[in-house]
């Protein structure tokens, strides 16, 4: 492989050109630094994941790419334009919808999406978007009366009726019941197997490991890793995770001696929980049984299951990405 | 239809209008709010016949004598005070002076600054000489005279259009600008490719669709009510009524292109409407204060626009006789309406 610091450009006109490049992005705000140094490529026509607690600085960075904030460093190409000088020309290209946009509670459905249909030179008609996001029989409705799934199926809508070439999603699916979610992680599959690029952030584990081809896990303003979901899960060095709690709330083993049993690649302590990244759970299971009985400490608790991206996060900060 | 819904400043405005029209308080106090108040300020000024101003006469020797002097003049209407409330009385307003009897000579006691306390002086004065035995050298008779268009309401009406048009200008915009920025959804208009002036213009479009109904409606009423009537063109004072309408649009707009909250708009609002309820003549004329202030009086948008809308209705003049009013007027809207574009807080 070339390294990534010298492009040859015949190999990168053989790549398809990336939706999104970044490089030394930087901002902050008073002494808190949100997006410290990021490097970012989302290729085009691939679903991209932002992945991180909340605070990670996952906003600050799509505001960023959208061209809603001006970073205090670093480079930012969408679509191959810059900000500065093809910014009238990108916004007609990129879909966008915003974390907790209060769209007019006094217009239809239909009102609001046709508003933003007539911002765009090219588009979709407004009944064909309110069909794909299921809102046709609500278009008469104020969106004062729509539900939360519904509010946000119509800022979905209102970010499809331009037909983006990038669609930029800031959190789609926080706060929704299980079955608004779905219906909006459908919408964004159609999306992106009609051949275009999404860039959306989430705090779910489940909802990047579903959509997303790749996934950046970021945390404190920068990127900790990489790859495709099943990369990172696989990056952990074994597929499932053991965790167990003792009843007299720990004073078992010791974590060289958990790390000692068979299988057991990684060991994490938090809140008298630990959990073993292991290979095979039916090798290290008896072991540890066995090494606890020896010790007379009985269990409050045992689980297993198999590694996820939740897991990768936990490795990498100690923590979780949701704070229960 | 369809040229129409792919124009962006065609939506823009059919959003204002229709948001406006689904607010049932804001329709109120845009349509009925002015004509309540035309209501009441109408009756509370309505003309009611000279009026008859009460004296008073403290009591002692040679109270009674002159009580009775008084009795027979017309507009004095008489009563006798103790002593310990004479003063109290006067204070109050109960009545407008006190006579203290003193044998030959009697004291005139009231408070020259109170119209009314002169009026009472002069009459008072006249009824006692006249008893005295003092004879008019001078034969008089009087006319009485009630032109339309120089009563207190005729006077009254165009202010409360162009206060009307101030009031609908600030607070249209204001609260619905606000809210827009605390929801986030100008920040969400940014990240479309909308022209900002579309926006901000789209607020100046909207009002004219309810102009010309709250318009009709309130001089429709003070024509029913009041007999107050139009002297010059209808198409004259409607132009001047919508250029008054843009300009305090543009101020509404400066005004909420920066507030975070609706607690800050609104006292910037206040700030900016204030001056102009006190200053620009609304209620009574601008005249009234001190020489210093009318440069400062006149240049005010909405004194200018009153004043134009008073040559119209009262005066009939033609537009071109406006012109230097209207300058100041449209001087502040276009002002304001750049102002506010540069220095618009979109987040």
């Amino acid at each position: 492989m070339l390294s990534r610091s010298s492009p040859d450009p015949d190999l990168s006109s053989a790549l398809p050109p990336a939706a999104v490049r970044c490089r030394g992005l930087i901002k902050r705000y008073d002494d808190v630094v949100a997006v410290d140094g990021l490097d970012l490529e989302v290729r085009s026509g691939e679903c991209f994941g932002l992945l991180g607690p909340n605070g990670a600085g996952k906003t600050t960075t799509i505001e960023i790419l959208e061209g809603l904030l001006e970073p205090d460093a670093g480079s930012v190409e969408v679509l191959g334009l810059t900000w500065a000088h093809g910014a009238r020309a990108l916004r007609e290209r990129l879909g966008v919808q915003l974390q907790e946009t209060r769209l007019a509670d006094k217009l239809t459905v239909e009102e609001t999406v046709r508003l933003f249909r007539s911002f765009y030179r090219r588009g979709r008609p407004v009944q064909e978007v309110l069909e794909a996001v299921q809102l046709t029989e609500k278009r008469r409705s104020w969106v004062s009366r729509l539900s939360s799934g519904q509010r946000q199926r119509l800022a979905v809508a209102c970010a499809l009726v331009s037909e983006p070439d990038l669609l930029f999603l800031d959190e789609p699916t926080t706060g929704l019941d299980p079955q608004s979610r779905r219906s909006l992680w459908e919408l964004i599959e159609r999306f992106r197997a009609a051949g275009r690029t999404v860039l959306l952030t989430t705090h779910y584990m489940e909802e990047a490991a579903r959509l997303c081809d790749r996934v950046a896990i970021m945390d404190h303003g920068r990127i900790l890793a990489l790859g495709t979901p099943a990369e990172l899960v696989a990056s952990l060095g074994a597929e499932h995770v053991l965790e167990f709690s003792l009843a007299d709330g720990g004073g078992g083993l010791s974590d060289a001696e958990l790390r000692a049993l068979p299988g057991v690649t990684r060991v994490r302590e938090s809140n008298g929980r630990i959990a073993l990244t292991v290979r095979e759970v039916h090798t290290t299971v008896p072991a540890l049984l066995d090494e606890l009985r020896r010790r007379g400490a009985s269990l409050a608790s045992l689980s297993t299951h198999h590694a996820t991206l939740e897991d990768v996060f936990m490795v990498l900060t100690g923590r979780r990405l949701r704070d229960e | 239809m369809s040229r129409l819904e792919h124009a962006p400043l065609a939506q823009l405005t059919l959003a204002r209008i229709r948001e406006f029209g689904r607010e049932p308080e804001a329709v109120f106090w845009t349509f009925f709010f002015p004509i309540v108040l035309a209501f009441a300020l109408g009756i509370a000024f309505r003309e009611r016949g000279p009026e008859r101003v009460w004296v008073g006469v403290q009591a002692g020797p040679g109270a009674r004598a002159l009580a009775a002097a008084l009795q027979g003049a017309d507009n004095l209407r008489v009563r006798v005070l103790e002593p310990a409330v004479a003063g109290e009385a006067l204070r109050d307003g109960d009545v407008a002076l006190v006579i203290v009897p003193g044998g030959a000579r009697v004291t005139y006691r009231y408070d020259p600054t109170r119209p009314e306390s002169r009026l009472a002086r002069l009459a008072t004065d006249d009824a006692l000489q006249r008893a005295a035995g003092r004879r008019d050298r001078v034969a008089v008779s009087e006319e009485a005279v009630e032109e339309r268009g120089s009563r207190y309401i005729d006077f009254l009406i165009p202010g409360l259009i162009g206060l009307n048009l101030l009031g609908t200008g600030l607070w249209g915009v204001g609260y619905t600008v606000v809210r827009m920025r605390t929801g986030k959804l100008l920040k969400r208009l940014l990240a479309t490719p909308m022209r900002r002036s579309h926006f901000l213009l789209s607020f100046m479009l909207a009002r004219l669709g309810f102009l010309a109904a709250e318009l009709a409606l309130l001089l429709f009423f003070a024509w029913v009510a009041f007999g107050v009537g139009v002297r010059g063109s209808l198409a004259t004072l409607a132009f001047i009524a919508a250029l008054g309408a843009f300009a305090f649009t543009g101020v509404g707009l400066l005004v909420a292109s920066r507030a975070r909250t609706l607690e800050g708009v609104s006292g910037l609002m206040n700030l900016a409407a204030v001056p102009m309820w006190v200053l620009s003549g609304i209620f009574f004329s601008a005249e009234h204060f001190p020489d210093v202030m009318q440069p400062f009086i006149r240049a005010l948008p909405l004194t200018a626009l009153v004043d134009a809308l008073r040559a119209v209705m009262l005066d009939g003049a033609p537009l071109a006789a406006t012109a230097g009013w209207l300058g100041i007027v449209a001087l502040w809207g276009a002002g304001c309406f750049g102002a506010a574009l540069a220095m618009f807080r979109w987040r």
